[in-house]
């Protein structure tokens, strides 16, 4: 609860409008392409990590059981409560947030979305490219421009791991690329681990029967297999005396 | 069967009260068919398994789905992840939805392919159309219960087809919807329509289309009666009884069919979005309309249809036109040949332009309208309706006189459209277009008359191998 008031204070002296810059969605958003691999734990881990850190203040997971999250992420239930629920929920309960919908109107002129489905309906490349394609842009209130979602209500929340990166156009005003004018905490690389790590718990998050119906599957192909080899000899067998 | 029934003990007892062995003989163990069945000929059964399959998952899903607008997409992610195997459950009746179509279409094409729907066959054809018609209810009705964007802006587009209707289109909107938007009203009552109403109709429907095809028996690959071929004890010379020998082939196509089916259902169950679409894992919502409204893949062919032409009201009654044509199928194709083997080219070359038309249409069904698209749209739903036009023609020999005439009459028709619509801008995408229907027309309709295209072969009296 306090944490997410002190966050919320934070961005309220940041933002107290939106304004509009020229739309920049391009071609460039598609160059950030995640390398999701959700039968990878430990980078499940960290994201889950990270995401709690950095995202659950402002967006939810509200279809994401914590029990199920400890579960297939294979994390034991006590250090999950210890390190990864900050609040006073039980881990029955799904990944809700504290922040009324009214309050996070005021503050951000719009509802942080749930994320729990973003990765099945926007896909991971979308998550990656938002997280790695902030720019600094003195024409909206954040200070920051975004070319995956242009003019997003979304303060650059991860500037300081990242550091600064400015827009390069073309001659015709097309952007280019992004160019880095400031270090953040964090090295490039370690960036981008960070934010595939967190795109990769956010696939997870968006359907957790995956982990599930791989393995599954092949058993179930292998069975069908079978039955259809026995099913084919059957068949030739009671077929011999028809000419 | 006056034969009389030896069997004692409980099957016995039972048999004296209700038919049940006479039942299987009938039906079974002495219900003759053509022993030439190919592959064309798993997909009746496959119909059937997918039907079972779909009602089975579909009582699973009615156990935790919550039909209320408030409470339908959270119960449906609470199936998906809380539920015991409820993402399997899922996947199979999402899954089933789209292999039920792929059956139904390739099952509707091996009929076409060979006249299955001909004399003595019509019933079984028109109880197969009003299948397929249920079928498309019972589909978009059940795509709107997850009450995502797709749910909510598809059916938003498909009732809106009916208020297109002259004077009474608004009213009958409302009434469908049980309201002036969509809302809580139309998912309680798709819900019941969905899992009730409808499949009794289909359900009844297929007990219907079985008895007809029982009553008469089955077609097969050279279009030949088989029951004009009988033995000494009135069994059909090329008929094998259905149990065991198609019972026991049946099971190898459940077999790969099953195989294709958990593939999907395991490892591709989104299909790319033609079978779950990704806009529909966001909640609906009527204030925002997403990018672009595509329905899913098994209806894509006739929303091209209903797009290619630009006034809503022409576009919806091109598209009914386009379902209502094929029950009228076997009074317009009365060439007596039934089988493509023994048809002639130009039958062949209708039908394979038919089905890519027919695939291309599907194709720009899923896309976003543009100029080349639509275009493309309108000429492939001008040949839809040639394909009928060209299957009436090949009823039998024309003369110069009568091929002409039908020849000017579709180029009459196709050039009247045109000309409304031709300006300075589109006049060179119109010509394109029309020149080449035009001569598709004029070659599939005067080449009778100057070679030998449409000469047809010889049908055997007995199967062949």
């Amino acid at each position: 609860m306090i944490k997410n008031n002190i966050l919320a204070f934070i961005f309220l002296i940041v933002i107290s409008n939106i304004s509009y810059s020229a739309s920049v969605k391009s071609e460039l958003s598609t160059k950030y392409k995640a390398t999701s691999n959700i039968n990878n734990k430990a980078s499940l881990q960290r994201g889950a990590k990270h995401f709690v850190n950095y995202c659950s203040g402002c967006h939810s997971l509200k279809y994401m059981r914590m029990s199920t999250l400890a579960q297939d992420l294979g994390i034991e239930e006590a250090v999950f409560s210890k390190n990864l629920l900050f609040t006073d929920k039980k881990i029955g309960e799904t990944m809700t947030i504290a922040m009324k919908e009214s309050d996070a109107v005021t503050w951000f002129n719009a509802v942080p979305p749930d994320l729990s489905l973003t990765a099945r309906s926007k896909g991971a490349d979308y998550i990656y490219s938002k997280l790695n394609t902030y720019y600094e842009d003195d024409s909206t209130t954040t200070g920051y421009n975004n070319v995956a979602l242009p003019n997003t209500s979304m303060p650059n929340i991860l500037a300081n791991l990242q550091g600064g990166q400015k827009l390069v156009l073309d001659s015709n005003n097309n952007p280019v690329s992004l160019e880095k004018i400031s270090d953040g905490t964090y090295t490039e690389i370690e960036y981008k681990q960070l934010t595939n790590d967190i795109t990769n718990f956010l696939v997870y998050v968006s359907e957790p029967a995956k982990l599930k119906r791989y393995s599954m599957g092949f058993w179930v192909l292998l069975f069908i297999f079978i039955f259809t080899i026995i099913a084919y000899y059957t068949k030739k067998e009671f077929w011999k005396d028809v000419h | 069967m006056s034969e009389k029934n030896q069997t004692t003990g409980v099957i016995g007892w039972v048999d004296e009260r209700l038919p049940i062995l006479s039942f299987v003989r009938n039906h079974l163990t002495h219900y003759y068919t053509p022993k030439n069945f190919n592959f064309w000929y798993f997909f009746g059964s496959l119909a059937f398994l997918i039907l079972f399959l779909q009602i089975f998952t579909g009582i699973f899903l009615a156990m935790h789905y919550k039909p209320d607008a408030k409470l339908a997409f959270d119960s449906v992610e609470f199936i998906m992840r809380d539920v015991n195997l409820g993402w399997l459950i899922r996947y199979m009746h999402s899954t089933g939805a789209s292999a039920f179509f792929v059956v139904v279409y390739l099952h509707m094409f091996r009929a076409l392919m060979y006249g299955s729907f001909k004399k003595p066959r019509e019933l079984i054809w028109l109880f197969g159309v009003f299948i397929y018609l249920a079928l498309m209810a019972e589909a978009f009705m059940g795509y709107l219960l997850p009450w995502g964007q797709m749910s909510y802006w598809g059916a938003q587009v498909i009732i809106n087809l009916f208020t297109t209707i002259p004077v009474i289109g608004p009213e009958l909107g409302i009434w469908i919807r049980g309201d002036f938007a969509i809302s809580d009203p139309t998912l309680t009552r798709f819900f019941a329509l969905h899992i009730v109403a409808v499949p009794m109709v289909i359900l009844l429907l297929v007990i219907l289309h079985l008895s007809a095809l029982h009553t008469v028996g089955s077609n097969n690959p050279d279009g030949v009666e088989i029951k004009k071929n009988k033995d000494e004890n009135g069994i059909p010379l090329d008929g094998i009884p259905f149990h065991p020998y198609y019972t026991v082939k049946d099971f190898v196509g459940i077999g790969v069919f099953l195989f294709l089916f958990a593939l999907v259902v395991f490892f591709v169950p989104e299909m790319g979005g033609y079978f779950l679409e990704h806009a529909n894992f966001i909640p609906a919502n009527p204030l925002v309309t997403p990018e672009h409204i595509a329905p899913v893949w098994y209806f894509t062919p006739f929303y091209s249809i209903l797009r290619a032409i630009p006034d809503p009201a022409f576009g919806a009654l091109a598209m009914a036109m386009s379902i209502v044509v094929l029950f009228f199928l076997p009074w317009i194709d009365r060439n007596p040949i039934k089988s493509i083997r023994y048809r002639s080219t130009l039958f062949k070359i209708n039908l394979f332009v038919f089905v890519i038309g027919f695939l291309i249409l599907g194709y720009l069904g899923v896309k976003a309208p543009n100029p080349l698209y639509n275009a493309l749209a309108l000429r492939f739903s001008e040949m839809y309706f040639i394909f009928f036009a060209l299957l009436y023609f090949y009823s039998s020999t024309r003369n110069n006189l009568f091929s002409y005439v039908f020849s000017g009459v579709i180029i009459f028709l196709i050039l009247i459209y045109d000309l409304l619509r031709i300006s300075s801008d589109n006049y060179i995408m119109i010509l394109t277009g029309l020149t080449l229907v035009i001569t598709f027309v004029v070659f599939m309709t005067l080449s009778p008359l100057y070679s030998s295209l449409n000469k047809e072969k010889e049908v055997p009296d007995r199967v062949t191998e």
